[in-house]
């Protein structure tokens, strides 16, 4: 993934976009409702329809290369310790020792204070390093501590940074102060070479609770300037779902359209198994299109998918389960 | 990046254990035609011959109406309503247990997806004859009347578009009532009506209650005309509707006819848009469009009208056409030569009246009848493919400005079986929905079915519904009525 250069002001593209000179709760609130609403029957049975796809033998071995290239192996326990990170570090350098052949994930997202050891860890290998920040999971801090936080965690070494919105603002309607956050949080990942760390934006879309939350709160984020949207923390249940995934496909999809940026989509939390991670793939490319299925346009984030992508590839490799001691913990 | 690819996941055959040839099933027995007259059956995905079927001849009509009246004077006619539900309860388990069965079957036969019939068609069919099963014993509490008595023989000719679905609409409910019947399922599609045959004699029904005989459209014909069949039931075109109606008149004979349409999906501009589009396919391009209900004129609000079929365009590049017995295949094969020639005449006609005709690039099988999702634009009410039934993938999009219009446009056919409409307004839906002459009005989804919910049309889309307690209408006399017939 490259660093975003300097770019416009999300703030005048905001404004362009929407028509108004000024951007207010009230301006953004029309432009939000205004979106195409979602029936939650239709969604939900779309979802289930691509779910019933078959990949099967060489597509398999496709999608599982594919999928372990797009994880972000993430630890975020309050227990995390340096030696945990270091040796996810190792296991995402390594993720199969009996076969060197095999894919790397794309980053390893930690927590910030924990930035420093995995940027260590994982040297110039070219896996990314992520860090969640702005009072993650809650989101509920100050303004300055949640830039201070991001600050911090780019100034260890992150390339990414995994923002939480305030859900609380969103739900009360106050979409210009989650916007004005968000482009805030931009901001603080700009490093003095002026390049900058990458910004995932948690929507928390179990606490939105509604489809249409989730696609107001997918184009809010976009708007702002988000290089990614993400469903969720894995600190809330439910976490990422198949028809959320979906519609926030078709919200960056429908936003490339309108003005040509490339957003990415991120799942986190809940996703454990190969057949999960393959229905999302399913997803990816029959509602945004192949061009989705990129590492830089789609990632999961998830702790424990990696060990059943593993097996399952280890099963193709020699046509028998092995076992979860063959697929190193962590 | 790279593709997604999907791999083949083609249903296996083995299940299906196929005869070569076929006799026909009367008085709970295989009995040979008696003029030996036999037709073949083909897969119309392949054009492989898949068996041979007896061809009745009015002689073996005649022979299957006087088995059913001798099991309606008999053991059938005497047993209690509690009783007959528990036969209809037994066919619908070991529906179930054969579900993977008759879905292959139907396939093979039909040319549909494997998804469609093994998600759809068959649980359906066995949902109606679940339903059905509990009404046996409680008709006197369906508001119909104090004592409802079986009407008696019932002549039914069902299409092939739903071969075992439309089986169970019209076996179940003439059976819960207590009835026998006489069915003749499509000469292209006879095989899971056959199949329903081997499930009859291992549910142990008594000789005669159902009898099936194979055919045409002259063993049709003998069944509608026999003097000895109380009521006919026929779902199918117009125009064999016409004849049958033609013929039935001043008979004492009952009739419903569930005859063509030619559905508006309506699309207002607030509409959910990625489902409604979901919606527009699912009602024209599920079962490649050869459901009479199928939304085949789209009229969609002007100013939303183009990217709505910009984003039906796109999602058209992503439908699969292909093996049907394959489970990744959305749209599958043609039923027949003919048909396919019907819609290829009614699609030219189409662009030589001047619409827009567009097909996303999709490589079809060389061998089979095939057609690709076909969209016209720029249709107006006067065009051809705005006013006949296609029965085939071929979408009409029409617009316009007001609900009024809407409206208008919608009912402006010789049709009323179904529509759609779209929108997040309720109050909208509802007034819509008020004004619209079709049987069914479905908001913000298209083709769903329930036994509990009767259906059926207006205009020349038919008499009577099916399904539901309306439906039990059609199968009861009343007091005072026909029961001297038994």
């Amino acid at each position: 993934m490259t660093t975003s250069a300097a770019v416009a002001d999300p703030r005048d593209a905001a404004r362009d976009l929407l028509g108004v000179s000024r951007l207010t709760d009230a301006a953004l609130t029309t432009w939000l409702h205004g979106l195409p609403g979602v029936d939650q029957v239709g969604c939900e049975q779309r979802a289930a329809g691509l779910a019933t796809r078959s990949v099967k033998t060489t597509a398999k071995v496709w999608a599982i290369d594919t999928a372990i290239s797009m994880i972000d192996l993430t630890t975020l326990e309050g227990a995390d310790t340096p030696g945990k990170v270091r040796s996810l570090c190792a296991k995402a350098l390594v993720p199969d020792p009996d076969d060197r052949a095999t894919p790397r994930p794309a980053a390893v997202c930690v927590y910030g204070d924990l930035v420093g050891v995995a940027r260590e860890a994982l040297g110039d290998s070219g896996i990314h390093v992520a860090a969640v920040a702005t009072a993650f999971p809650s989101g509920r801090a100050s303004l300055p501590v949640k830039l201070a936080d991001t600050r911090d965690a780019v100034r260890a070494g992150a390339d990414e940074i995994d923002m939480v919105i305030d859900r609380g603002a969103f739900l009360s309607g106050q979409y210009r102060r989650v916007f004005d956050e968000i482009v805030a949080v931009r901001e603080a990942c700009r490093r003095e070479d002026g390049t900058g760390a990458h910004l995932k934006v948690i929507l928390e879309t179990g606490e939105l609770v509604t489809y249409d939350n989730v696609r107001r709160a997918s184009w809010l984020a976009m708007l702002a300037g988000g290089d990614f949207i993400k469903t969720s923390t894995g600190k809330v249940s439910p976490a990422a779902t198949l028809p959320v995934t979906m519609l926030m496909l078709e919200a960056v999809r429908d936003w490339r359209e309108l003005t040509g940026t490339q957003v990415g989509v991120k799942p986190a939390g809940g996703i454990r198994t190969t057949k999960d991670a393959i229905k999302h793939l399913v997803v990816v490319s029959e509602v945004a299109g192949d061009d989705w299925l990129d590492p830089d346009r789609f990632r999961f984030g998830a702790s424990s998918l990696l060990g059943d992508l593993l097996l399952q590839r280890q099963k193709l490799a020699t046509g028998a389960y092995s076992g979860a001691d063959y697929v190193t913990t962590d | 990046m790279g593709k997604l690819e999907y791999a083949p996941a083609p249903e296996s055959r083995a299940v299906v254990h196929l005869k070569p040839s076929y006799d026909l099933f009367v008085g709970g027995d295989w009995v040979a035609s008696q003029g030996g007259t036999r037709f073949t059956t083909i897969s119309p995905a392949t054009e492989e011959v898949l068996a041979e079927v007896a061809e009745a001849s009015a002689a073996d009509v005649d022979r299957a109406v006087r088995a059913a009246r001798t099991a309606l004077r008999g053991p059938w006619g005497r047993m209690s309503g509690a009783d007959r539900g528990k036969y209809l309860f037994r066919i619908a388990r070991i529906i179930q247990e054969r579900a993977r069965e008759l879905a292959v079957l139907e396939t093979l036969d039909n040319g549909k997806p494997i998804k469609e019939s093994r998600d759809v068609d068959v649980p359906l069919a066995a949902a109606h004859f679940f339903y059905h099963a509990g009404w046996a014993d409680k008709l006197s509490y369906a508001g119909l009347g104090p004592d409802p008595r079986p009407v008696g023989v019932v002549g039914q000719v069902i299409p092939w578009n739903f071969p075992l679905l439309m089986l169970a609409w019209k076996v179940a409910p003439a059976l819960a009532c207590g009835n026998t019947v006489v069915l003749k399922p499509a000469e292209t599609t006879p095989l899971t009506a056959l199949l329903f045959a081997e499930i009859c004699q291992q549910a142990e029904l008594p000789p005669g209650v159902v009898n099936i005989v194979t055919g045409a459209g002259g063993t049709g014909q003998a069944l509608v005309e026999h003097p000895g069949v109380d009521k006919v039931a026929f779902t199918g075109s117009t125009e064999v509707g016409k004849q049958i109606a033609r013929s039935l008149a001043g008979t004492r004979k009952r009739a419903t006819l569930e005859l063509g349409g030619k559905a508006a999906n309506i699309v207002f501009d607030d509409a959910p848009v990625d489902q409604a589009v979901e919606g527009i396919v699912n009602g024209i391009f599920f079962n490649q469009g050869h459901v009479c209900c199928a939304g085949s004129r789209l009229l969609v609000q002007e100013n939303v009208a183009d990217e709505v079929v910009r984003r039906l365009k796109r999602r058209l590049t992503t439908l699969r056409v292909g093996d049907p017995l394959d489970k990744n295949t959305d749209v599958g094969a043609i039923n027949s030569a003919a048909q396919l020639e019907r819609i290829r005449e009614l699609s030219d006609l189409g662009e030589a009246e001047g619409a827009t005709r567009w097909s996303p690039e999709c490589e079809l099988p060389t061998r089979g009848f095939w057609f690709p999702p076909t969209v016209f634009t720029g249709v107006a009410q006067a065009h051809t493919i705005a006013q006949q039934e296609v029965f085939g993938p071929v979408l009409s999009v029409l617009t316009f400005r007001t609900p009024q219009e809407a409206v208008a446009k919608a009912n402006n056919t010789p049709y009323g079986l179904s529509a759609g409409v779209w929108s997040e307004k309720g109050s909208r839906i509802l007034w819509v929905a008020d004004q619209l002459r079709a049987g069914v009005v479905w908001a913000n989804t298209f083709n769903k079915f329930d036994p509990t919910s009767p259906f059926g049309g207006y205009k020349e889309s038919g008499w009577g519904r099916e399904g539901g307690r309306h439906g039990l209408e059609a199968y009861v006399a009343l007091a005072g009525g026909q029961e001297e017939q038994l």
